[in-house]
């Protein structure tokens, strides 16, 4: 398959996360809508990585497989980002009931 | 180990000091790391002279050619002792003043003065930048602090003009180093930039000493920080730390940048020349003692910046023992405009007179200072303004130098001018309102004063030991900035 | 012995440790033991002095060097003494007048109290310090420490009454007025440095000598020492110091501001005679300038009705003299009226301290009068003075003046003609003094009346000396066309002026011409007394003076006019920098650029909404642009 339909599929997948983090006020939806983001930086990776792979040929084994390690890497980040994410949201609610952010502009004063 | 000991001892007692809770311990704390210190310089000066007691060298942040290196030469032994004599003197006068968060004030203090040494005793340019903050934030930090009323705004102002100097040293420094790739000053007296980049790092070191000397324009946070700052702190700086900049322009300006030194050299001593014109004329309209203090010291110290630029030999050495001249004699106005506030409750002079009467023993010592400060013969100032008048009448740098010896001439008479007012208007005449229950001195300010009048009556009667101390770095800086000699080769 | 002028050091030393002793023990010591102490020691420097000046008479002179006091490089200035016959002469006159007012004063500061009875001394002990220093030294150096000295303890004396504002005001003008000499002193002695590399009296005169010095160089350093000399001797146009001055203590006034200190510039000036004799231009200047001053502080002391005032204008008259006696380069002449001068200045001023002591504090004149017949010696000794002063025949100041009206003579006949008016108006104002105070009747109160006395021996013993000195000081200087050979000062003081006299020109007067001088001028002198005598004893003018006479009475309006002209438009520059400049300009930039950064401060604040959303937003925008500048506009 070409890597043309990954790349589409990507930016698609990252222009919806950025399309929900702008307009929704929802902290757990802007939340689902930075994991799509990631994920679209994710597969975006695995597709370059394979392309690079094959491009390559059979000799060179390792090429391109630093990109799939980044993966991980930012699946990892992700995981981290998303607990103490969901730790801050649930705090939040319990301070002031609601979890619009919004809301959440007290550090301008 | 003794240069080493220099900084250590109020680097330590400072750090210290934090934790004494007591006002009274940690007073006596300071007074005590104060004379320790003295103790130290003296001994540099006298029993242990050798070479190896006044260097020492560590490896530091040797990958990126800095090294820890200090050194004690003439001109660092005296400024060492004017800090340390300096220090015991200001701790005994304020003796009695009481401080909140005593542990702090002394602790922020000492911190200054290790600060200080470093400076003098610096011999690589990142330890000597280091030294210049680390002598700056606790000032910064006392003023604002255990100031007067306009302390946040003055101190600000302190701040801005002081860190702007500073990065623009630091600046300066980087850019010798990017030639250099070290920060020893060997290397930078080596350094032989061309001439127009010279002029480029010249300004930027030039401004930040001409700030914290200051010299005119750059003066105008002096007064006002000299007013608002606790007098021990307006003593540290103005009689030890003032003289930062003019050992920075010895130091780190005159024999790195010599080219510059000497093609901007005219503007320079316009610039003091007319700062102390201009000091002197506003000295002259000030009612309040602590602001024309402030302001006779900036025509001093336009005078000291004058006779550098001068690179004579007469001026070079009058400009060292003026650098402890002046220290001593600011710090003992200091202390008598610090009794008379804090008895009076007023700075004015209006609202004081006939002091004499009521207070000989403050008038005595008040009026040997101030004649001090006005360079009577005799006197300590004498001999440093005599001979920087001296070198800078015969510079031979400059073909203004009769034009500059004489309006620089002229603010002796203004010295004198504002300098007999202050004294008739404090001191003589009927007794007023505030003054009439006047109380003389007390024991610890007899010894500070006693001190500081011994001190102005030996440097002035046999000032011999003193030259000897810096003739040779004096000849080293003339060395290194002698242009002609450049040209030549 | 002699080893005499091996003891050199101890002639300052003594006065020093009387400072000191009395300075310290003020508190302690009785009146009696300050007084005997303070002076005890000059009388001690005296006994010295004249040991010295013993073996200066044999031809022996030294060169003491005692320490190096600055040591720089090439430049070096010993702390070092030299006694010779110029030095020798004035240790003499200010040891032994000095002396003679110590004495005086013991009686006449005894209402002080101790403590400031001990002040008193201790001062006029520093100041015989200084003095002693500026003559003694055998460098520039040096005679500008005494000479800044004197400058100290004349400002410390005028305001010894420190609760007088008045008195204060005229402390620190006299003090700064100096200064402005000082200046001009301090740059000669560069200018010295910068080409002879010396300041030692023997290197630069040897460099003079040697004709090495350029003529604008000569020139130069010679009128820069003369302005120092202007300041601190009170000449045109720094003069104006000197009556203030009169604030003092009268002692005071009689020691340092008509016996000594004054007369430090001529001391000056005829220690560098040789640069003056070879810059023949500035000797002008300073005959013209000495003529000028003692014309109008003779005018001046015309209309004075303050008896100290009148005297000081005299003696402000009088080194004028002294100074057109120098510019015409009689500097035997000069040295000679120094010392007379000395004598019968120290003599009347001592005597107006015994008359204003005696009318309890009164110094007017016109409330004075008849006091002869209360006080015989005051009357007797001050009436010696006058005659000394105006030059009547037989009288020291015939002789010393005589003399330099013969060298004025010498010079140019202009000169001599308003020398010699000014010598008669000086005989007039002094009898009109004499004759106002003296004779006449009495026209103070009843009180004062009854409390006139004759002062005590302590005052009257000095006046007695001073008198007999004031006749005989003469004799020593009797001048040539009298008796050959008998001018014993000019044989004695000829080391010191040798080669001076070597270059002069000398305009030989006949000696005919200069008994018709002599003659001429003492008969007018003797008329002139005579008729202020009868004029003044009759009918003293107590009214305020008019026209012309109101001018003189304010002293030509000089005072004014440095003030209008000089003192008032300094201080209001410097209230214009105070107020505008450093205020509203350099302040303003300052606190314009701190100004400028708050209020972008707070206008970028506002970016900072707090909306997560509006970040992002931002965000994305940014990352666009970053996009656009990588794909479209990078080359």
């Amino acid at each position: 398959m070409p890597i043309n339909y990954y790349i589409f599929l990507s930016i698609a997948l990252f222009c919806i996360g950025i399309v929900g983090v702008l307009t929704r006020r929802n902290a757990i939806i802007i939340f689902m809508c930075i994991e799509l983001m990631l994920n679209a930086v994710n597969l975006m990776f695995v597709a370059f990585s394979k392309m690079h792979h094959l491009a390559a040929g059979s000799g060179a084994s390792t090429v391109g497989t630093d990109g799939q390690l980044f993966v991980f890497f930012i699946m990892v980040v992700a995981a981290a980002e998303v607990s103490v994410g969901l730790a801050i949201i649930v705090m939040m609610y319990r301070n002031i009931h609601s979890v619009d952010v919004n809301f959440l502009n007290r550090l301008k004063h | 180990m003794i240069a080493l000991l220099l900084i250590v001892v109020p680097l330590v007692t400072g750090l210290l000091a934090f934790f004494f809770r007591e006002e009274k311990t940690a007073r006596s704390w300071a007074l005590l790391s104060a004379i320790g210190t003295l103790t130290v310089s003296v001994l540099g000066l006298t029993v242990l002279k050798a070479p190896s007691n006044l260097n020492f060298s560590a490896s530091w942040m040797s990958t990126i050619g800095s090294s820890f290196t200090i050194g004690l030469d003439g001109m660092g032994q005296l400024l060492c002792l004017l800090n340390a004599v300096a220090y015991v003197v200001i701790l005994i006068s304020t003796w009695n003043s009481s401080y909140r968060k005593a542990n702090n004030f002394f602790g922020l203090l000492l911190l200054a003065q290790a600060g200080m040494m470093g400076v003098f005793l610096a011999m690589d340019a990142l330890l000597f930048y280091f030294s210049w903050e680390l002598a700056l934030i606790p000032v910064y930090f006392l003023c604002s602090q255990w100031g007067g009323e306009k302390r946040i705004q003055v101190t600000f102002k302190f701040f801005v003009y002081t860190f702007l100097g500073s990065l623009l040293m630091l600046t300066g420094i980087l850019f010798i180093y990017s030639h250099t790739q070290s920060f020893a000053l060997e290397a930078f007296y080596n350094s032989n930039l061309p001439g127009a980049q010279q002029t480029w790092v010249f300004w930027l070191f030039f401004i930040a000493f001409a700030v914290k000397m200051p010299v005119f324009p750059f003066h105008t946070w002096q007064p006002d920080t000299y007013e608002q700052s606790p007098t021990a702190v307006t003593m540290v700086l103005s009689g030890i730390m003032v003289k930062m900049g003019v050992f920075g322009v010895l130091r780190w300006l005159l024999p790195v940048l010599p080219i510059a030194s000497y093609s901007w050299g005219d503007l320079v001593s316009t610039l003091s020349v007319t700062g102390m014109l201009y000091a002197s004329l506003i000295a002259m309209k000030q009612d309040d003692i602590k602001r024309l203090v402030a302001y006779s010291s900036i025509a001093h110290i336009g005078l000291m910046c004058l006779a550098i630029f001068s690179e004579s030999q007469m001026s070079m050495q009058g400009v060292m023992i003026q650098m402890f001249n002046h220290g001593i004699n600011i710090i003992g106005l200091w202390i008598v405009v610090e009794l008379i506030e804090r008895q009076f409750g007023t700075r004015k002079m209006s609202e004081l007179g006939g002091l004499a009467a009521k207070a000989p023993a403050m008038a005595i010592m008040f009026v040997v200072i101030a004649f001090a400060n006005i360079a009577l013969p005799l006197t300590n100032a004498f001999i440093g303004e005599f001979l920087m008048f001296a070198g800078i009448y015969n510079s031979e740098v400059t073909q203004y130098n009769v034009v500059l010896a004489v309006l620089a001439g002229i603010c002796i008479i203004l010295a004198a001018v504002y300098t007999l007012n202050m004294i008739r208007k404090i001191f003589f005449g009927d007794a007023q309102l505030l003054t009439v229950k006047a109380t003389d001195l007390r024991l610890n300010e007899k010894l500070a004063l006693g001190i500081l009048v011994v001190l102005i009556l030996w440097a002035g009667i046999y000032p011999q030991p003193l030259l000897d101390l810096t003739s040779n770095i004096t000849d080293a800086i003339l060395n290194k900035s002698d242009v002609m000699h450049l040209i030549k080769k | 012995m002699k080893n005499a002028l091996q003891l050199a050091y101890l002639v300052p030393l003594f006065p020093l440790l009387g400072f000191l002793i009395n300075g310290l023990g003020r508190k302690s010591l009785s009146k009696g033991a300050i007084g005997v102490i303070g002076s005890g020691m000059i009388l001690a420097s005296f006994v010295v002095s004249l040991l010295m000046f013993l073996q200066v008479k044999e031809g022996n002179t030294i060169v003491a060097e005692y320490f190096n006091f600055i040591h720089v490089g090439k430049l070096s200035i010993p702390f070092a003494f030299q006694v010779d016959q110029l030095s020798s002469i004035f240790l003499l006159i200010i040891t032994g007048v000095g002396f003679l007012i110590h004495v005086y004063s013991t009686s006449y500061m005894h209402e002080e109290p101790t403590e400031h009875f001990g002040r008193y001394f201790a001062y006029l002990n520093l100041f015989v310090f200084s003095m002693l220093l500026l003559v003694m030294g055998a460098n520039y150096v040096i005679m500008f420490i005494g000479w800044e000295g004197v400058g100290l303890c004349s400002y410390l004396l005028i305001g010894f009454w420190f609760k007088k504002t008045a008195y204060n005001k005229a402390a620190n003008k006299a003090f700064i007025m100096n200064r402005i000499g000082d200046l001009a002193f301090l740059i000669a002695i560069f200018w010295i440095i910068g080409k002879v590399g010396s300041v030692g009296y023997a290197d630069v005169l040897q460099f003079a000598g040697d004709g090495s010095f350029s003529n604008k160089d000569l020139m130069g350093i010679t009128l820069l020492l003369f302005i120092g000399a202007t300041g601190k001797s009170a000449q045109i146009p720094l003069y104006t110091w000197l009556p203030d001055a009169m604030a003092g203590p009268t002692p005071v006034s009689a020691l340092i501001h008509a016996a000594t200190m004054v007369t430090a510039g001529i001391y000056m000036i005829a220690r560098s005679n040789i640069m003056y004799t070879l810059s023949p231009v500035t000797l002008n200047i300073i005959a013209w300038i000495g003529l000028a001053t003692a014309l109008v502080a003779a005018t001046i002391a015309m209309k004075q009705n303050d008896i100290k005032k009148v005297l000081a204008y005299s003696t402000v008259s009088q080194l004028g003299y002294m100074f057109l006696a120098l510019g015409t380069g009689s500097y035997v002449a000069a040295v000679f009226h120094v010392m007379t001068h000395a004598f019968f200045k120290a003599l009347l001023f001592l005597g107006s301290g015994s008359v204003i002591h005696a009318m309890g504090g009164e110094q007017d004149i016109r409330k004075m009068g008849g006091l002869s017949k209360y006080m015989k010696i005051t009357n007797l000794t001050f009436l010696i003075g006058c005659i000394a002063i105006a030059g009547i025949p037989g009288f020291s100041g015939f002789f010393s003046k005589d003399e330099i009206l013969a060298g004025a003579f010498g010079k140019s006949p202009v000169l001599y003609g308003i020398g010699l008016f000014t010598a008669l108006l000086t005989a007039f104002y002094m009898f009109r003094l004499y004759a106002t105070t003296f004779r006449g009747n009495f026209r103070g109160t009843h009180d004062q009346e009854h409390h006139l006395h004759e002062s005590p021996a302590a005052i009257t013993v000095p006046l007695l000396v001073l008198a007999v000195l004031s006749i005989v000081g003469g004799y020593i200087g009797i001048p040539e066309y009298m008796a050959h050979g008998a001018h014993r000062l000019s044989e004695f003081l000829e080391p010191v002026f040798a080669s001076s006299n070597a270059i002069m020109e000398k305009h030989e007067i006949s000696h005919s011409t200069e008994w018709m001088l002599t003659g001429v001028s003492s008969v007018l002198i003797i008329i002139v007394v005579l008729a202020a005598w009868k004029r003044f004893s009759s009918k003293p003018d107590l009214q305020d003076a008019e026209g012309f006479g109101k001018v003189l009475e304010n002293k030509w309006y000089v005072d004014e006019i440095y003030d209008k002209v000089i003192v008032q438009p300094i201080s209001r520059f410097a209230g214009f920098l105070t107020n505008v400049v450093e205020r509203l300009v350099i302040d303003g930039v300052v606190n314009g650029v701190g100004r400028l950064v708050n209020y972008s401060g707070r206008q970028l604040r506002l970016l900072q909404s707090g909306q997560v959303g509006s970040y992002v937003l931002l965000m994305v925008f940014g990352i666009l642009v970053v996009f656009v500048i990588q794909f479209f506009l990078r080359k």
